[in-house]
């Protein structure tokens, strides 16, 4: 996990300071919680307190809009200090019987790691004792002191694969792997690779379980996310794309398939971004052997025809861009590509390879820009005024930007609580980079011709001039 | 899946164990089992003890709320709450001592220190609040002593709360850590006497949407002053002129209950329960006050006041209960002294009540809303999504009043909803919050939007 400490790009401004002031990130185990909420029949277990799983509820119902339900172990004092196993055992009966689940996760918390809970002795002991069959149930280890909501995406994928693949015959579904995106990005993914003509295991994959249509029923658990049989299969396939540039090697599911069962990994940026999406689309094409410019002429196209649109309008941002470190690098690219140089650029997180990443902006850009890791929204604020930025990208963590700087906020990420459609925001392939390159230009020209009358008069007429 | 749920009508649980928490009224004269830690796995709405001192004590506009644990406490409530503020706004942010594998390890008593010392120099904020949590509280980190060194080092009030998540599932044993915190804040100086004055302070109201400077425009009108609100819109100092009051109000009773008889015990306060949520709760919480004061003028006042607000509301409070007539509504909030004037409100807006619920109710107060139900209605303790999901359908209700997570189950169900709770940005108290309550309430109920969604031709082309 030290990659990116080691990385060569030094920081205006370090956190020196002990205190996090308004946080940037969240914790390991909801980054989990996304991962099994991405697995077919999946349901998940917290084993801790009762607040943590509601409060992860509370924060993914906000930014989806559908019901997300996290059971809890409940522990209370007395379970603390005797050890948390019969709480938890009766957890995963009650989840068991009311859910009926076929794969079930049981995250730790910071609670039960400092417990010093042995999950994997107490879940095998219960699979043994009870005669569970038909359902898997997966430990995995996200105490939330050793890192965010990413590491915690990162690792459960990785457990998840880890827990099913095994050798198998080789065949001709690739892997793809994604990183905390929304379920639209998911949704466009996909479509590029349908469009392609590739088939795929797409993990892990909530695009239909955390964005539902209405069919006016509550469902406990949403058909969708990836199956298990496939998951399983994934040692055989002909290589892995994975969107993770910035995983840090020792949490890549990729390097994992790649190292124990020699499935290639093509460690890919997020499609989001002219540059970001061709390499994808090239990749397909290389793996699948058929050209596809002709499929995504037109998307491409209008992308292009868009950017030349708005060039001049973007050439006035000045981004600063924090969240996870996948999503950062993907849209300093991005940014960057149309004359936005981005002026600060965020994580919460500290084990990412994020900074190692933006080594070739830097070095190209006339105004580098300032890198923040282990970040909370104090210091980007202070950043962001230090370099003058005059437009936000990032979550709603950062919504002060605004209230107390006026800095508007193209909200992109996790969590979306204050606006309406967290789990829509679409920003990846061709179509998703012109729908928030208008977001984000359009942004621009709301402050610009909501302020410019009032500016120049106060400059130039007012002030009384020369 | 849905199988494992459709018991025969009735209060029937999906868990076993859970059967004694869900009564019908007039069914049953057993007792509700309430007030106990959550069963594991049953997928409670409840939060924590740190949940419970937080919201309690975070409208405390200037002062720092410094959370002492791993960083998901802090960024999970950061800026959780509606509170409005007249000056201060130091209260909305979230600072926490992001203890790291090593604090945990080795203890996160100096890394507490340091932070302490970095946000009184930064901010120069008259108190610290400082939140324990599952992790400090486990390995035994003395947030008392720290606090107290570093409250000699700053000159500061540096208070600690202990609020470690783990002792219970239960919100309420996390209002009375904020409540201990609030009296460790308020204990005059040894040798200090503070003047009574005729003012009151009004507990457990906490300025959501301005409902505290609504209140505080009525009974200025009366004559009487507000002291100071625990905690809405309060600062370090006004709390500590707190036992100055001639008479302490009570709202929220499960979170302020016991600061107002420690504040009688203490310093001789009596207090009432008010509430002003709804037109006659608000109507005789006035009149309650005013007849504490045993003063004809401002009896009179309080009578024109009603007087003038009833009038000026009911038309409207009519043009409401002439749509909403006969709907059927479903309650599920954290506390009961909400459920109840809920009961009251819908009630008045001519609604039928088949469910009522809470998370933190006591027994004695399930008893008074069991009376004020009717025959068949379903009252539920500690309620989960299934079970939620089971009554609303059965009892096919209309609308449900409740908090962010019961919103997308309502929704999911094609079923309205009103916000109900600690974040909302629209009072609901007084006479104003009565109408747009009642307005609420209509808007969701009759929205369109149902209709279209359920339309049968839709889904026959969809299907």
């Amino acid at each position: 996990m030290t990659d990116a400490q080691a990385a060569p790009v030094p920081s205006d401004l370090p956190r020196s300071r002990q205190v996090s002031e308004n946080q940037c990130h969240m914790c390991m185990p909801i980054g989990a919680v996304a991962v099994f909420k991405g697995i077919e029949n999946a349901m998940v277990l917290v084993h801790g307190s009762q607040g943590c799983s509601t409060y992860m509820r509370l924060a993914n119902v906000e930014h989806y809009n559908e019901p997300v339900d996290i059971a809890s172990s409940s522990l209370n004092e007395k379970q603390t200090i005797y050890g948390g196993e019969a709480n938890l055992r009766k957890a995963m009966d009650n989840v068991i019987r009311v859910y009926q689940p076929a794969v079930l996760g049981i995250l730790t918390t910071c609670l039960s790691e400092t417990m010093g809970e042995d999950l994997e002795r107490i879940v095998s002991s219960y699979v043994r004792e009870k005669g569970i069959s038909g359902i898997d149930i997966i430990p995995i280890n996200t105490p939330s002191y050793s890192g965010t909501q990413s590491e915690g995406f990162w690792a459960a994928t990785r457990g998840v694969i880890a827990y099913y693949a095994r050798p198998t015959q080789p065949h001709k579904r690739i892997n793809v792997i994604v990183p905390h995106i929304s379920p639209a990005d998911i949704r466009e993914i996909k479509r590029i690779l349908d469009c392609a003509g590739v088939s795929y295991t797409l993990i892990p994959d909530y695009s239909m379980t955390l964005d539902r249509p209405y069919e006016g029923r509550y469902l406990k658990i949403p058909p969708g996310g990836t199956s298990v049989k496939d998951i399983a299969e994934m040692a055989g396939a002909p290589v892995t794309l994975q969107f993770g540039t910035t995983c840090p090697e020792i949490l890549s599911p990729g390097l994992f398939l790649e190292e124990k069962f020699g499935v290639p990994l093509i460690n890919l940026p997020l499609p989001i971004g002219l540059k970001n999406t061709d390499l994808f689309v090239e990749s397909v094409e290389h793996i699948s052997g058929q050209p596809l410019q002709d499929a995504f002429a037109l998307e491409r196209g209008w992308l292009l025809d868009g950017m030349a649109d708005s060039h001049k309008f973007n050439a006035e941002g000045r981004p600063v861009i924090y969240g996870e470190p996948e999503l950062v690098y993907a849209f300093s690219m991005l940014c960057a590509e149309n004359g936005a140089a981005p002026a600060v650029i965020a994580s919460g997180t500290k084990n990412s390879l994020v900074a190692k990443c933006l080594s070739s902006l830097i070095d190209t850009t006339d105004e580098p820009p300032v890198i923040l890791e282990g970040a909370d929204i104090a210091a980007i604020e202070e950043a962001a005024l230090n370099a003058g930025s005059n437009i936000a990208v990032g979550h709603s963590g950062g919504k002060s930007l605004t209230e107390r700087h006026g800095i508007p906020l193209v909200r992109v990420g996790f969590p979306i609580h204050d606006r309406m459609g967290g789990q829509r925001i679409l920003s990846a392939g061709y179509r998703g980079t012109l729908a928030f390159l208008d977001r984000f230009t359009n942004t621009l020209l709301e402050t610009k011709y909501a302020t410019y009358r009032q500016k120049i008069k106060e400059e130039y007429y007012n002030t009384g001039g020369i | 899946m849905e199988d494992s749920c459709s018991m025969p009508a009735g209060a029937v649980a999906c868990i076993v164990e859970r059967q004694d928490s869900i009564l019908t009224a007039g069914e049953s004269r057993a007792r509700i089992h309430c007030a106990d830690d959550s069963l594991a796995g049953s997928v409670s709405q409840r939060a924590c003890v740190f949940c419970g001192a937080r919201v309690v004590l975070n409208p405390v506009t200037d002062a720092v709320h410094l959370v002492h644990g791993p960083i998901g406490c802090a960024t999970y409530t950061m800026d959780i709450r509606g509170s409005l503020s007249s000056g201060s706004e130091l209260y909305r942010n979230s600072f926490s001592t992001d203890m790291q594998e090593k604090d945990v390890i080795f203890g996160g008593e100096k890394k507490l220190a340091l932070c302490i010392d970095e946000v009184a120099e930064k901010y120069h904020p008259p108190a610290v609040f400082v939140y324990a949590t599952c992790v400090s509280g486990m390995i035994g980190d003395d947030i008392i002593a720290v606090c107290k060194q570093a409250s000699i080092r700053h000159g500061i009030e540096v208070i600690p709360v202990e609020s470690s998540g783990f002792i219970s599932g239960n919100k309420v044993v996390g209002y009375r850590a904020a409540a201990e915190a609030l009296l460790r804040l308020i204990r005059p100086k040894e040798g200090e006497t503070i003047e009574k004055t005729k003012k009151i302070n009004f507990l457990g109201e906490y300025n959501l949407g301005g409902e505290k400077w609504l209140v505080e425009r009525y009974l200025r009108e009366m004559g009487i002053e507000i002291n100071v609100a625990f905690t809405g819109d309060s600062t370090v100092a006004a709390l500590k002129r707190a036992p100055s009051a001639y008479l302490n109000l009570v709202q929220c009773t499960g979170s302020m209950h016991w600061v107002a008889t420690s504040l009688e015990r203490s310093f001789g306060t009596p207090y009432m329960d008010v509430n002003f949520f709804g037109p006659e709760n608000t109507a005789e919480s006035l009149r309650k006050i005013a007849a504490f004061y045993a003063d004809e003028t401002i009896s009179q006042r309080a009578e024109l006041l009603i007087e003038r607000e009833m009038a000026r509301i009911r038309p409207e409070l009519e043009k409401y209960r002439s749509k909403l007539r006969g709907k059927r509504a479903a309650i599920y909030v954290g506390g009961a002294y909400k459920a109840i004037a809920i009961i009251r409100q819908l009630r008045g807006l001519g609604m039928k009540i088949v469910l009522s619920g809470t998370q933190t109710g006591k027994q004695d107060e399930y008893e008074s809303m069991g009376r004020m139900l009717s025959e068949g209605t379903i009252i539920i303790d500690d309620a989960n999504p299934a079970e939620l999901e089971k009554f609303l359908l059965e009892k096919k209700v209309d609308v449900m009043v409740g908090g962010v997570k019961e919103r997308v189950l309502a929704y999911k169900l094609g079923i309205g909803f009103v916000d109900h709770n600690h974040d909302r940005k629209d009072g609901l108290a007084g006479f104003d919050g009565a109408i747009r309550f009642a307005r609420e309430v209509y808007v969701t109920t009759c929205s369109p939007v149902w209709q279209q969604i359920r339309d049968p031709a839709f889904r026959e082309v969809h299907s």
